[in-house]
């Protein structure tokens, strides 16, 4: 038994240290916050499975009938102290991991739909960011917030693509582009139905709700492109709604922000318009040649977007 | 003393009303016997089973390439729509309502149903409310797209613009599947509490009974939320009120809070029941005590009342404020407290026993490993900021489906294969059994565990397409899903032929303890010829005291001898 109980140990240990291969690059400070909750979870659910599959286990292999054995078992009832101590710590731990996620949600300071705050919580309607801070991540979103102000970005989802407005050069992308190891604050809105704002690099989703504005923040640390998608059902196109995220060091973004000016509005591509043209336009056939089994009717794309930077052609990372 | 088997005259074998046919046929009538309704639930939500499996097939052969190229999206999303609807109200619901319908009046030694005209009609408004919703594939816009919840403002886009049409359909046939449910929670509810045999005590009433009363209580308070929440969808769809439409004013998220504030307790709807058939087969099969057993029984009625307070945490991306994604963590995760109590209960039960490797305990220890495993990926998605990344990605449908097929399909492949000899008199075959679960077994982790990594990568839910990244987790999921359906070929091979030409058997071929097993197999029409008397509580094994007073029907003995206290001469 104090074997197992040793290797069930070192096996959730080695399990926690695995949890953070399972998921896309640390792009964010809040994903550092996610992977190691994540990793704690995962080491003492892995204690937890094993510490219970394993006796069960071992009584289906040791404790069967013999071939013509037709008694009964053991006549036990229950055992009062077993009870109690198997319903008490799993109390102890489910309101230790509230506690600790409580904390990370507190230190990741996304905001989220304050409006929509009923109860009088002051401490809740501001975002924790400037309390002190005691890891890595924390500094980081710290220093984001205290070195230069936070980049205030609004984001239209529709369907179905993504328009990013830049408010203080006034530039319209349909590409996502930010700065690194700077706090960046979304105000997220929906011209139609939910969708759903969701980097998995930075682990974090919001619904977009219609008729709201929805504050979002989060604060990029490593420079590289990842994939915005539509976490949210949207209807026809849902798996289409995606676009690339770029984080760029601090000049490398500045000089997209002045180029991106210079450029006079145009149509984007859009993928869901196109397929519907394809699908849906009198004499087309293309998709129809590629799909086995036609569908019914949808409701028509929203027009492609007028901005003024958009990737020329087929994005990096083409729709599928 | 001598065993001899009496075999209940024929005339009185599951006959439903005098005149009426004692055979298939019956049926197909409108039977007010609990037994025959019972078996009409189960056998209708098999075929709609059936069907749903068929849809998740295609899905996973859409879903075996990255490209939309099998079915196109609009069908893919009807697929996805219809596949979970069909399966949560046509299948996993009704096939749990029979399974309560057949054992619980045998359980608590009563002769019928509390109300047996209601628990026809309920049972009769499943098979119009699923045709109703299949017809949806002949209307002009095709089934609704909307997905099994039907978020507004998307279940509220129409765009055929036709008045009759999927998502009204769709709506339709919910409600009408709720209004069943509804008649039927009053009727159980009403049964267990007041039609237990003289002397079963609520502690000693078996734990399925139990189960199926705290499942039966969600339904009677959570159930009229979702239909009202329907009934103000169709009007918003129909007549043009804004309840939920941004357009008019309304608010979307409104219709999240009435649809998970049944939606959320009725995964343990689902659930309680599979817990019960756990605790009734584990003991026979380990021929133990179900250890724990009073923790066991009032923990369903814990779970009854925590699962009225969680809905929120599928909300917690939505546009949910703080003090909520707190609370609702909190009282989330509290479930996990009375669950685990139930799987501990288990394995203590199965510890030093004499465990046979039946089919249905096969199914049930399959069960309860995979609940295990599905209850820890709960509480993961119980923490606020751990959803807030896997929120509505591969994550999330990977571990419902621990839970519902996991779980709640094996348990049921459990209780059926145990009640089968009291259901038909006959005994299945083992091998024909055990190849079902091996391929079941295997199926699931197949298919289902893919889905958690996928969702850590961040491949969201509900794709007709993704990212070549997802494509190898994806084709594993794929082979294991037709695996799965695969898997079904054995049982209903199995069921069908036992059903006709298996082995007759005993009244009692398991030696199990409980009341349904003091009758004959399949049971007399009024179940006892006289009220048992019941004088201790379940799951005596290894006690050697009798269950009841007197045997509740004179002349069938192929029971332990202990089963019955014998009169004093």
């Amino acid at each position: 038994m104090t074997v197992y109980a040793v290797l069930v140990t070192f096996a959730s240990l080695w399990m926690a240290k695995q949890a953070y291969s399972w998921f896309p690059p640390e792009a964010a400070a809040e994903a550092k916050l996610l992977d190691d909750l994540f990793s704690l979870f995962t080491g003492l659910g892995t204690f937890i499975y094993l510490g219970v599959i394993g006796p069960f286990i071992y009584s289906l292999i040791f404790h069967r009938a013999e071939k013509y054995d037709l008694s009964d078992g053991p006549d036990i009832e229950g055992n009062t102290w077993l009870e109690i101590i198997w319903t008490v710590t799993p109390l102890i731990l489910v309101v230790t991991l509230s506690f600790v996620s409580y904390r990370t949600y507190e230190k990741m300071s996304i905001r989220g739909p304050m409006e929509l705050v009923h109860l009088h919580m002051p401490q809740m309607v501001e975002p924790a960011y400037a309390e002190p801070f005691d890891s890595t991540p924390q500094q980081e979103i710290q220093e984001a917030v205290e070195t230069s102000p936070i980049e205030e970005i609004d984001v239209v989802a529709k369907q179905w693509a993504w328009i990013f407005h830049y408010p203080n050069q006034d530039v319209t992308s349909t590409e996502l582009h930010l700065p690194v190891d700077r706090r960046v604050r979304f105000k997220l809105h929906s011209e139609d139905v939910l969708h759903g704002f969701y980097v998995p690099a930075f682990r974090l989703s919001q619904y977009v709700v219609p008729h709201e504005d929805i504050d979002f923040e989060l604060t990029p640390v490593k420079i590289g492109t990842y994939r915005l998608r539509d976490s949210m059902y949207s209807g026809t196109y849902f798996a289409a709604n995606q676009t690339d995220v770029v984080v760029q060091s601090a000049s490398d973004y500045q000089q997209w922000l002045a180029d991106a000016a210079a450029q006079t509005p145009t149509p984007a591509f859009n993928p869901a318009n196109y397929e519907y043209s394809q699908v849906f336009e009198p004499g087309s056939g293309n998709t129809k040649d590629k799909v086995a089994v036609r569908g019914w009717a949808t409701i028509p794309p929203a027009p492609p977007p007028v901005v003024n930077y958009a990737p020329k052609h087929e994005p990096e990372s083409p729709p599928v | 003393m001598t065993n001899i088997s009496i075999e209940a005259p024929e005339v009185v074998r599951g006959q439903p009303y005098p005149g009426a046919p004692d055979n298939w046929k019956r049926f197909f009538t409108f039977s007010t016997d609990h037994k025959v309704i019972g078996i009409q639930y189960i056998v209708t939500s098999f075929v709609f089973y059936l069907i749903g499996g068929l849809f998740a097939m295609i899905m996973r052969g859409e879903l075996i390439t990255p490209e939309a190229d099998l079915v196109d999206r609009t069908v893919y999303n009807a697929l996805f729509t219809m596949h979970g609807s069909v399966m949560l109200f046509f299948w996993t619901f009704p096939v749990l309502v029979g399974l309560g319908n057949y054992l619980v009046p045998l359980m608590i030694g009563a002769r019928d149903m509390a109300f047996p005209r209601l628990n026809a009609v309920s049972f009769w408004m499943i098979p119009i409310a699923g045709i109703l919703m299949m017809s949806s594939f002949l209307v002009p816009g095709g089934p609704s797209q909307s997905g099994w919840w039907a978020y507004p403002p998307v279940s509220l886009q129409n765009p055929t613009g036709n008045l009759i049409n999927g998502q009204v359909l769709w709506i339709l046939s919910v409600a009408i599947s709720g209004v069943s449910s509804i008649m039927g929670a009053v009727n159980f509810v009403t049964t267990i509490c007041r039609m237990r045999a003289p002397g079963m005590t609520w502690f000693k009433t078996p734990a399925f009974v139990w189960a199926v009363l705290a499942a039966q209580l969600i339904q009677l308070y959570g159930l009229p939320a979702l239909t009202g929440g329907a009934v103000m969808l169709l009007l918003d769809l129909t007549i043009g009120t804004s309840f939920f439409n941004p357009e008019g004013g309304g608010n979307p998220i409104l219709y999240q809070h009435f649809f998970w504030f049944y939606s959320h307790p009725a995964v343990y709807v689902m659930v309680l029941p599979a817990f019960g058939t756990f605790s009734e087969v584990l003991p026979v099969h380990a021929r133990k005590p179900l250890f724990g057993y009073r923790v066991i029984a009032a923990s369903s009625l814990i779970i009854t009342v925590i699962s009225s307070a969680v809905w929120v945490h599928h909300m917690f991306a939505s546009a949910t404020p703080s003090w909520m994604r707190m609370f609702f963590m909190v009282t989330t995760m509290l479930v996990a407290i009375p669950s685990g109590v139930k799987v501990f209960g288990w394995v203590a039960t199965v510890w030093g026993g004499k465990i046979r490797f039946t089919t249905p305990m096969l199914f049930a220890l399959g069960g309860i490993s995979n609940w295990l495993f599905a209850g820890i990926t709960g509480i993961f998605l119980g923490s606020a900021p751990i959803d807030l990344h896997v929120h509505n990605t591969y994550f999330v449908v990977g571990h419902f489906h621990y839970v519902l097929y996991g779980a709640i399909v094996m348990a049921i492949y459990a209780a059926i294969y145990h009640w089968f000899p009291k259901m038909t008199g006959r005994m299945y075959y083992e091998g024909l059994g055990k190849l079902h679960f091996v391929l079941t077994y295997i199926g699931t982790a197949l298919i289902f565990l893919p889905m958690h990594p996928l969702g850590l990568m961040g491949m969201p839910r509900r794709v007709a397409s993704y990212d070549p990244e997802f494509a190898y987790w994806n084709v594993v999921a794929s082979i294991g899903g037709f695996l799965l359906g695969l898997s079904t070929l054995p049982f209903i091979l199995n069921m069908v032929s036992s059903w006709i030409r298996g082995e007759k058997v005993g009244n009692n071929p398991w030696r199990a303890y409980g009341l349904e097993w003091l009758t004959s197999s399949p049971p007399t029409v009024e179940n006892f010829e006289e009220t048992p008397i019941v004088i201790s509580g379940p799951y005596g094994y290894g006690r050697h005291q009798p269950l009841v007073e007197h045997a509740p029907n004179p002349g069938l003995t192929d029971f332990p001898e202990s089963f019955t206290k014998q009169p004093s001469s």
